[in-house]
């Protein structure tokens, strides 16, 4: 007898801020080599939610908004991408809640420009006065426990350390740090940034975060849509695992098969 | 006599509309989604742009849901 498939999402949902999501892959939508393969990728990831920006109107004529061309098949997360203070951040932030009708935010806030490093300072402030906002704060935010911890406390209900730097694909560079994070925070933690393939999101889930953040890593790829695929059964098998868990690691070999009952020649 | 000016989205322009609402149906389609407005710095309500009018000096930010990371 065999079973049919079920996602895994179906009885595992993500809940942040009382919002569930069946999908654990929040997926990016810049980047990509037109139009259609973005939302082809989009599609194709199984996302619910995807991430938008905020930017100047160009001044020579008709364009197309996220929102025209995605419509409201999925769930937008504007981000506040580019700023570099708390006070630009909270501009931009009340811009995405006008621009999209919703109080979620991505709080990106960059300290060193060439490194795209969050300024954890400058975080800590802008998510406190948002949350006071009644916005629902999701910060970018560094690998590191205490900075974590802090976010929560200010009102972030989740947080969103990289694993790596954004656009980098170096993968999770301090896995340890990440599974600190995720068996301490006392809200969701979303790995955001630094995926390069398939592999290193499943690893995301396996360390114990609740979901994925990525973008560049499906945009770029050769062919996006199916690396959109890939990292669609990558967050499910890594969540699976987390839950299912792993075995200990051993130093020598542990036979499979019994060892009782052998043949001899 | 000189025109009196604005600035939109960092340039300077002739203040040649009356609202937020005029000035914003002059930059964009009717029916344009995804769509926000600063004025001096603070965000102003879509329901707010017909009644809010433009003084000259002011400045205005018109911002669009772009695609993003």
């Amino acid at each position: 007898m065999h079973t049919v498939y079920t996602p895994p999402t179906s009885d595992d949902p993500l809940v942040i801020a009382g919002r569930a999501f069946t999908s654990r892959l929040f997926l990016g939508t810049a980047g990509y080599p037109n139009q259609q393969a973005m939302l082809d990728a989009v599609a194709a990831s199984g996302t619910q939610f995807v991430t938008a920006s905020l930017r100047r109107i160009s001044l020579d004529g008709y364009e197309e908004s996220l929102i025209d061309v995605l419509g409201d098949r999925v769930g937008f997360l504007p981000n506040t991408a580019g700023c570099q203070t708390a006070r630009d951040a909270i501009l931009t932030a009340e811009l995405g809640r006008e621009a999209l009708e919703t109080h979620w935010v991505k709080l990106e806030i960059i300290g060193d420009r060439e490194l795209q490093y969050p300024d954890v300072e400058e975080l800590l402030i802008a998510t406190a006065e948002l949350t006071a906002k009644g916005f629902i704060v999701l910060p970018y935010c560094t690998e590191d426990p205490v900075a974590c911890r802090k976010l929560a406390d200010a009102g972030a209900a989740a947080v969103m350390p990289l694993g790596s730097p954004i656009g980098s694909g170096l993968g999770i560079s301090n896995p340890h740090l990440i599974e600190l994070v995720c068996s301490r925070s006392p809200v969701p933690v979303v790995l955001d940034a630094g995926i390069g393939t398939a592999s290193d999101a499943a690893f995301a889930m396996e360390l114990g975060c609740a979901a994925v953040l990525l973008n560049t890593a499906v945009s770029r790829a050769d062919d996006p849509v199916r690396m959109a695929r890939a990292m669609r059964y990558a967050v499910e098998a890594g969540r699976l695992a987390h839950l299912a868990g792993r075995i200990p690691r051993r130093r020598y070999a542990e036979p499979s098969s019994p060892q009782l009952g052998l043949v001899e020649s | 006599m000189m025109s009196e000016l604005i600035r939109v989205n960092g340039e300077e322009a002739a203040l040649a509309v009356a609202t937020v609402a005029e000035l914003v149906a002059s930059r964009l389609a009717p029916d344009a989604r995804g769509v926000a407005v600063a004025l001096n710095g603070a965000v102003l309500p879509r329901a707010k742009w017909p009644e809010t009018r433009l003084a000259a000096g002011d400045r205005v930010e018109i911002v669009r849901a772009r695609q993003g990371g």
